[in-house]
């Protein structure tokens, strides 16, 4: 039974705490903990000027994020690729097959449901909150304190989201990382070389602990907003 | 207070907040940053598909980075991909092995020198109970047979590597043209990936590929496929490394690209080669030939 033994194999590189497995999985989490946090810097203030502005557009430019929603990975690779090589108009900053380019692209990927769902958390907020709060004398700042504070756990939850969708896609990690040993090979990367070659446990523990990561995820999603 | 100013207010205070907020989570999450070495220390090889899936560039690697202390990052690609590649800048080195087109690569001012450091032969791989009966045959031969009696299921690499491009003229010498290969019906497969997961999906599908003889004798252990062609002057294959050449592309290291290829064609590492993988496969898997252009 291949399936067993190779289950069997990757979770003795698990619970051994294998290096290269660890390795792997390390680089995987802090790219993609990296690319949320920088597209969180970008999307929640600006998120929020889209919420708190009225301008003409508004609708468009709200449904055009919701469509990069679903931006494929591999056209998200392909993009910056053509940017960061070095016949590109961004070459000069070699960075393409580096970690930095994965994340460069991670980001762009995710911005979009960032910035979406940082919009919708705002629009979540109860209006009657607001009434309630103006009639009692709130200033600017203050609706916006109480806005905010109304919608931390929506927007936590998008955070969240969008590290989901980094740590899980392969097309930008293979387009712009290269899939380098020790450098830039990441989870998924590493799964589709390894089960290519045939070797499928070093590709099953992998996969195991992405779903682990996923389900981690899942479950603080859940707590996020279950308060 | 006008309903502008109030908005203006608002959002500065919106934007304060959420600043305040991303950097204490920023701050919570300690050290996230990914810091890649300056690009200088690191050296870039595009390599053939055919010599990573060996694993002879994983075994060559340590020994590169110690004797001369430069990160070596090794991606694999097709040569087609391959030389893309160095004509875009984005690699130091090219390790291929498609003659003609690296003989152009040269020519065209984007290679300094083609250097053969290595050779062994391609050979037709395929189930042993070799359906089109084409076991023994001249290479030619073996597809105008397969071209004409059905019968037998070819993998193409697809994906102008120089495997893919040794098996279009193997076409060409047996007279036909690519494009109607292509279109000759459903028993020509195109996989469009590297030489190890092509020998995987011929082995699944019980089918004929071409192959080098490194890569297969790697695999073989994995995979139903036995030799069906192995005799023919055309199946010779020569693998070089070139560096790219900074007067034509913005690459900085020639330097240490010179290096590796240097070491490449060192004795101690033209034996290394030589005896990559006969303990574990019992054959050589490739032939040294030290920058000279071995003939059949």
């Amino acid at each position: 039974m291949e399936l067993w033994n190779g289950l069997v194999k990757a979770i003795e590189l698990i619970v051994s705490l294998d290096p290269e497995v660890m390795q792997i999985a390390g680089r995987s989490l802090r790219l993609a903990v990296t690319s949320a946090l920088l597209a969180s810097v970008i999307c929640l203030p600006l998120g929020s000027i889209i919420h708190f502005n009225r301008f003409r557009g508004k609708r468009l430019v709200i449904s055009l994020i919701q469509t990069f929603y679903s931006v494929p990975t591999v056209v998200v690779g392909l993009f910056v690729f053509v940017f960061l090589s070095r016949a590109g108009p961004l070459g000069g900053l070699e960075i393409l097959y580096t970690p930095t380019a994965i994340i460069i692209g991670q980001m762009l990927l995710i911005v979009p449901i960032l910035l979406g769902l940082t919009i919708s958390a705002l629009s979540g907020v109860d209006r009657t909150i607001l009434d309630t709060a103006r009639s009692l004398g709130a200033s600017g700042v203050q609706m916006a304190v109480l806005v905010v504070k109304e919608a931390r756990f929506a927007v936590m939850a998008a955070v969240v989201m969008g590290f989901g969708r980094a740590i899980s896609e392969i097309g930008i990690s293979l387009m712009v990382g290269g899939n380098i040993r020790g450098f830039t090979r990441v989870i998924t990367t590493a799964i589709s070389l390894e089960s290519s070659k045939g070797d499928i446990e070093l590709s099953l523990a992998l996969g195991i602990i992405l779903i682990f990561i996923a389900l981690v995820v899942n479950i603080v999603m859940n707590r996020i907003q279950q308060r | 207070m006008s309903s502008e100013l109030r908005n203006i207010s608002r959002i500065t205070g919106i934007i304060l907040i959420m600043a305040a907020l991303v950097s204490l989570v920023a701050g919570c999450s300690g050290t996230t940053g990914a810091s890649p070495l300056a690009p200088q220390a690191r050296l870039r090889v595009a390599t053939t598909t055919s010599l990573y899936d060996t694993g002879l560039w994983g075994y060559l690697e340590p020994r590169f980075e110690e004797e001369y202390g430069v990160e070596l990052d090794v991606m694999y690609a097709g040569t087609g991909k391959a030389l893309e590649l160095g004509r875009r800048g984005d690699v130091d080195v090219i390790a291929v092995h498609s003659r003609a087109q690296e003989l152009q690569f040269v020519a065209d001012g984007y290679g300094v020198e083609r250097v053969p450091f290595a050779y062994n032969y391609f050979l037709v791989v395929g189930p042993a109970s070799d359906p089109a009966g084409i076991k023994g045959m001249t290479p030619e031969d073996a597809f105008r047979k397969l071209m004409a009696a059905g019968g037998g299921t070819f993998v193409s690499r697809g994906d102008d590597s120089g495997t893919h491009v040794k098996e279009k003229a193997i076409w060409k010498n047996a007279g036909f043209e690519y494009g109607g290969v292509q279109k000759a019906g459903d028993w020509y497969i195109e996989a469009g990936s590297g030489m190890g997961p092509t020998l995987n999906i011929a082995s699944e599908k019980q089918a004929y590929t071409l192959s080098d003889m490194g890569t297969y004798l790697a695999y073989k252990g994995k995979l139903g496929l036995v030799p069906i062609v192995d005799k023919g002057a055309i199946l010779l294959n020569v693998y070089s490394a070139i560096a790219v050449n900074p007067e034509k592309v913005p690459v900085k290291n020639l330097d240490t690209a010179s290096n590796l290829i240097d070491f490449l064609t060192s004795p101690e590492i033209q034996k290394l080669i030589g005896d990559y993988g006969v303990g574990e496969y019992g054959l050589q898997l490739f032939t040294p030939c030290a920058g000279n252009e071995p003939t059949d």
